[in-house]
């Protein structure tokens, strides 16, 4: 019998659903996959390493590199490390206000993937439609710390500022408002025969197989395990907070779909409740050695000018210790290994990033499926390449 | 020499040119129909971004001209100014001639198309047939970029195009069966004038109205199954490695096509030039803005499926194609055939 060679095929870096600069080496019989071999490393920077030669204060900016689509989701754990090895403790609106733009950057990256992957199948308008909402939300961002994107608004101790007055005015609006949007998507989505042809039993992951790849985020829950860190380790108020955790039954393209529609119904759903909760009072810890004065005293108080001073050039010096503190980012469980040797840097700072993990199962999600369906999977992948490569 | 001047009565006295004549009566509606279809497929690009624009809540080409009219003669220009790259491993004649194949047989198809009574370059008996020859040949020039571009994105857009394309043909041949059985004849003119006696065939064949357009829909490469030129998939399929005007010819031979594509489903179901209701303040507006009327509408419905619908998986499209459509029409070709028989309504020709 004659050999039959393997189609090769390179998806990527310059195509226009690799998602970033995700290089795809497809194996391909016909149209089918017979493997998928994704290559990393275009987008690396080096990060971790960086790390190491900043003070903790200079590290935050560096995290809202990381998962560009939400931004707010990468600084949080890279804080809440830093906050546990001080032993700080933060005043209850810092708190909310956190768990406020965590869930305003859930939105953004949701928004963000569940419409591009319809683009990806072929839908084009929700895509158009949602950019809009979007758009507002990095105005929310904006609004409060002057960035769109990378914020650097998560400072360790707090916040940077508090929120501008009638921000939380308009934040509640928008929040009467997107619902309706989603239903609009949803009406040309969720039960679109051919979207759902192009999605229902795409790539399906039992609960066995997404704890061995080591899923997280909305990729395990589609596969029927709710595990959310939210509720599991409650951290900042989420404990306080009431919501509910989506999951799927079958794990494949459409569960992750819907259990991310729903997760931006309930992130909409804790916004509101973090408005209304939301108590007056100071914004950052009131430890000195770390929060850095108000420029106002600096003017009077010297003890303030020298805090300034030694805030923004040497730092403050961390205690020595190991920590892993893990957050529910959009993508799923991001976590920050932090290891601090007493100086005002970190000595090491590895990143558990989730886009990582899930792109890694490509190959198992993808075998046996067609061409088509790579684009489907890669679109509920949600991987973004500011975090897999670092 | 009258008989072929029947579109020119007036010119036709004019003893000038006994010369000239012959020549000028054919060259001229040639020259315009082309003309027109080629102002049609650049107005239907505008009119498709205006649309789609619309559908996603945005403005669309709004800054070339009034209301940015323009655009699409801008767009014309660049793709006319831009340099032709041929890649150094492509076939250079055959990846030259297959835009050219394309262009050509997509204008080819007009010869036939009546506009109004009478108006129609040539009013042949077997217009069907040749417009079912000149688009099935329509699917070399695809097959022939794909092979030609040697690149496995065009190579993989070209192959998926030329089964999908065979294969809604199939239940489109079928489609044109019923029809003329139906009218009795496969001359276009006769199919319109056929439903001027009776019923717009859209009412007797309904369902054949609807796989006839899902599968123009698949015929011209349209969405929902645009696979052969996939974005997501497979870049920009076969036409992957074309640039300026060889991109140009394809892409107005695949407007053209879709411009035909409804100018067919207008005169097979929708009456051709005939005006919707035979009293008077509809017929006096003259048959051939009825039957811009019908293709504007059914480009309408093109353009609002693109905008609506997901894509098709490949073997989700041939599984439609084959499982679903040809059976329908098959059955329906049976059923028309028994009923004009068992009836006594045969067309009598």
């Amino acid at each position: 019998m004659a050999q039959v060679n393997t189609f090769t095929l390179n998806f990527g870096p310059q195509h226009p659903s690799a998602h970033g600069v995700l290089r795809l080496v497809l194996e391909l019989s016909g149209e089918v996959i017979e493997r998928a071999d994704p290559h990393i490393g275009l987008l690396h920077r080096g990060t971790e390493k960086l790390i190491e030669h900043k003070t903790y204060a200079q590290v935050t900016p560096y995290f809202d590199r990381l998962d560009y689509c939400a931004p707010m989701a990468m600084e949080h754990s890279f804080v809440l490390a830093t906050e546990r090895l001080l032993g700080v403790e933060l005043p209850k609106r810092a708190q909310y206000i956190r768990v406020l733009y965590a869930e305003i950057s859930r939105l953004m990256s949701h928004i963000l993937n569940v419409t591009s992957y319809a683009l990806d199948i072929g839908a084009m308008t929700p895509l158009l439609w949602f950019f809009e909402e979007r758009e507002r939300l990095m105005g929310f961002y904006e609004r409060v710390c002057g960035a769109r994107m990378h914020a650097n608004y998560f400072r360790i101790g707090g916040v940077a500022k508090d929120m501008p007055r009638g921000l939380a005015e308009d934040m509640s609006l928008w929040c009467e408002n997107f619902p309706k949007l989603i239903d609009d998507m949803e009406s040309l989505l969720t039960e679109n025969r051919i979207f759902k042809q192009r999605t229902v039993d795409i790539s399906p992951v039992t609960i066995e197989q997404a704890m061995d790849w080591g899923f997280s985020g909305p990729m395990l829950r589609a596969a029927g395990v709710p595990w959310d860190l939210r509720k599991a380790q409650p951290y900042e108020v989420y404990a306080e907070l009431d919501f509910d955790i989506p999951v799927g039954h079958k794990g494949d393209a459409y569960d992750r779909y819907l259990v991310r529609v729903e997760e931006m119904r309930q992130s909409v759903h804790l916004m509101k409740q973090c408005l209304e909760k939301m108590p007056a009072g100071p914004i950052q810890t009131d430890n000195r050695k770390i929060r850095p004065p108000r420029r106002e005293e600096m003017k009077s108080s010297m003890e303030a000018l020298i805090h300034h001073f030694k805030l923004f050039s040497e730092g403050f010096h961390v205690p020595s210790g190991e920590v892993y503190a893990a957050t529910e980012a959009p993508k799923g469980e991001f976590g920050v290994y932090l290891v601090a040797d007493g100086t005002n840097r970190p000595y090491r700072c590895a990143i558990r990033s989730p886009g990582y993990v899930h792109l890694s199962a490509t190959d198992m999600l993808a075998r046996g499926h067609m061409l088509a369906d790579i684009t489907a999977i890669i679109g509920s992948l949600d991987v973004v390449f500011g975090e897999i490569d670092r | 020499m009258t008989e072929a001047n029947s579109l020119w009565p007036l010119l036709s006295t004019d003893s000038w040119a006994n010369s000239l004549w012959p020549l000028l009566s054919i060259v001229l509606p040639i020259a315009l129909i082309v003309g027109l279809l080629m102002l049609g497929v650049a107005y239907l690009t505008f009119f498709e971004r205006k649309i789609i624009a619309a559908i996603q809540l945005r403005k669309g080409p709004n800054v070339v001209g009034p209301f940015g009219l323009f655009q699409p003669l801008a767009d014309g220009l660049k793709l006319l100014l831009k340099e032709t790259v041929i890649p150094a491993w492509a076939n250079r004649g055959v990846f030259i001639l297959a835009p050219l194949l394309t262009f050509t047989l997509a204008i080819m198809a007009w010869a036939v198309i009546p506009f109004d009574e009478g108006w129609v370059i040539a009013n042949i008996n077997v217009g069907i047939l040749y417009l079912f020859a000149i688009s099935s040949a329509g699917v070399y020039g695809i097959i022939m970029a794909g092979w030609a571009s040697n690149s496995k994105y065009a190579f993989l857009g070209g192959l998926r195009s030329a089964a999908q394309m065979v294969s809604y043909e199939v239940s489109i041949g079928f489609v044109l069966v019923t029809v003329l059985m139906s009218a009795g004849t496969l001359n276009l003119s006769g199919i319109v004038n056929a439903q001027e006696k009776g019923i717009w065939y859209i009412v007797p064949h309904f369902p054949m109205f609807v796989v006839f357009f899902i599968s123009a829909l698949a015929e011209t490469n349209r969405a929902p199954f645009d696979l052969p030129e996939a974005e997501s998939e497979l870049v920009a399929g076969y036409n992957v490695e074309y640039s300026a005007m060889t991109f140009g010819m394809f892409f107005l031979g695949e407007y053209a096509n879709m411009i035909l594509m409804s100018a067919l489903g207008a005169i097979l179901f929708l009456g051709g030039w005939l005006p919707p209701v035979n009293v008077v303040p509809f017929t006096i507006v003259p048959g051939a803005l009825w039957f811009f009327v019908k293709i504007v509408v059914l480009l309408f419905v093109f353009l609002w499926v693109r905008a609506t619908f997901p894509r098709y998986r490949y073997d989700q499209l041939m599984r439609l194609g084959w499982k679903i459509f040809l059976p329908i029409s098959l059955s329906w070709v049976v059923l028309t055939a028994g009923v004009l028989v068992a009836f006594d309504f045969l067309p009598r020709g």
